[in-house]
C-alpha cells in the first residue's frame, strides 16, 4: 500500500491516539502485581540487593542484577525472584526460579523500561517468607515511545 | 520470524565437584513487545520469548518466565553448582510456536 498524504495524516492522528489507549501502568498497577506474587502475605524489606544504573541512556537494553543474601542449602534457600516496574506499560518484567543447586542467589539479564521509575526486586524464600528490595533510576530514551 | 533462532551459551567445560559455574545465555530474538506501531498505525502483534528452562542430567535446576519487558537478544546470567558429569540442557519456548534448544557437556572433577 502506498502512503498517501490523506492515509498519513490519518494514520498519524490514530498513532497520537493509540498510545493514550495503551496507557502506562501506574504505580496502583505495579502494587498489585504486587499483591499478586505476595497473595496476602507481606514482604520485609532488605537481603535483596537490585543494581540498575541510576541514569539510564537508552530503556530499550538497561541491564540489570539482581543478588538476595542466602545460603543456598537445602535447609535456606530462594525460590523465587520477581522483578516489577512501576512505570512499564506491563508492570511484570521477569521471574527467576532458583534452586539449592543455583550456588548462589544472583542473576543478571537485560531490562526494557518505558520511564524514569522505581523497579523493585522481590524475592521468596524456601520457607515462603517475602523479601524486597528497590532501585530508582532515570531513563532519557524510553522503550516503546518509538511509534 | 522463524519458529527457532540462534543461541549462545558461555560456561566452562570442566570443574571441580561443588564449584560455582556461572552461565551466560543469550538467544537471537526481537522479543517484539506488543506496544509498536507500523507507520500506518497498526500495532505489531506480540511474539516473545516466554519460558526459558535449564535442566542438568534431566533435572530442572533454573527456570525463567519472561514478559514484554525483557530486552530483545535476552541476555541472562545465571549459576548452577557442578554436581557430577554430564550435559546441560538450555530450552526456550515462546510465541507462534517459537522454540529451540541446545545442549552443553560438563566434565566435573
Amino acid at each position: 500500500m502506498t502512503i498517501t498524504r490523506r492515509t498519513f495524516v490519518l494514520s498519524a492522528a490514530a498513532a497520537s491516539v493509540l498510545p493514550a489507549l495503551n496507557a502506562f501502568a501506574t504505580v496502583d498497577e505495579a502494587t498489585q502485581a504486587v499483591d499478586k506474587i505476595l497473595s496476602g502475605r507481606s514482604a520485609q524489606v532488605g537481603r535483596v540487593t537490585l543494581e540498575i544504573p541510576p541514569l539510564v541512556e537508552n530503556g530499550n537494553l538497561v541491564t540489570m542484577k539482581v543478588s538476595v543474601q542466602s545460603p543456598m542449602t537445602e535447609a535456606d534457600y530462594v525460590r523465587t525472584i520477581h522483578i516489577v516496574a512501576e512505570g512499564n506499560p506491563l508492570p511484570n518484567v521477569v521471574s527467576f526460579f532458583l534452586s539449592p543447586r543455583s550456588g548462589r542467589a544472583a542473576v543478571t539479564t537485560r531490562i526494557r523500561l518505558g520511564d524514569s521509575q522505581r523497579v523493585r526486586a522481590i524475592a521468596q524464600m524456601n520457607d515462603g517468607s517475602f523479601w524486597q528490595g528497590d532501585a530508582a533510576t532515570l531513563v532519557t530514551l524510553a522503550a516503546c515511545t518509538e511509534v | 520470524m522463524s519458529k527457532t533462532s540462534r543461541t549462545i551459551v558461555t560456561m566452562p567445560a570442566t570443574a571441580k565437584k561443588g564449584e560455582i559455574l556461572e552461565i551466560r545465555i543469550i538467544v537471537q530474538h526481537d522479543m517484539e513487545s506488543g506496544f509498536r506501531h507500523t507507520e500506518t498505525g497498526q500495532r505489531i502483534p506480540r511474539d516473545i520469548i516466554r519460558d526459558f528452562r535449564c535442566t542438568y542430567n534431566g533435572v530442572e535446576v533454573f527456570r525463567v518466565e519472561l514478559h514484554p519487558a525483557m530486552g530483545a537478544n535476552p541476555l541472562i546470567v545465571f549459576t548452577t553448582t557442578a554436581t557430577e558429569s554430564g550435559t546441560l540442557e538450555f530450552k526456550w519456548s515462546g510465541d507462534n510456536g517459537y522454540a529451540s534448544s541446545t545442549t552443553s557437556t560438563l566434565t566435573v572433577t
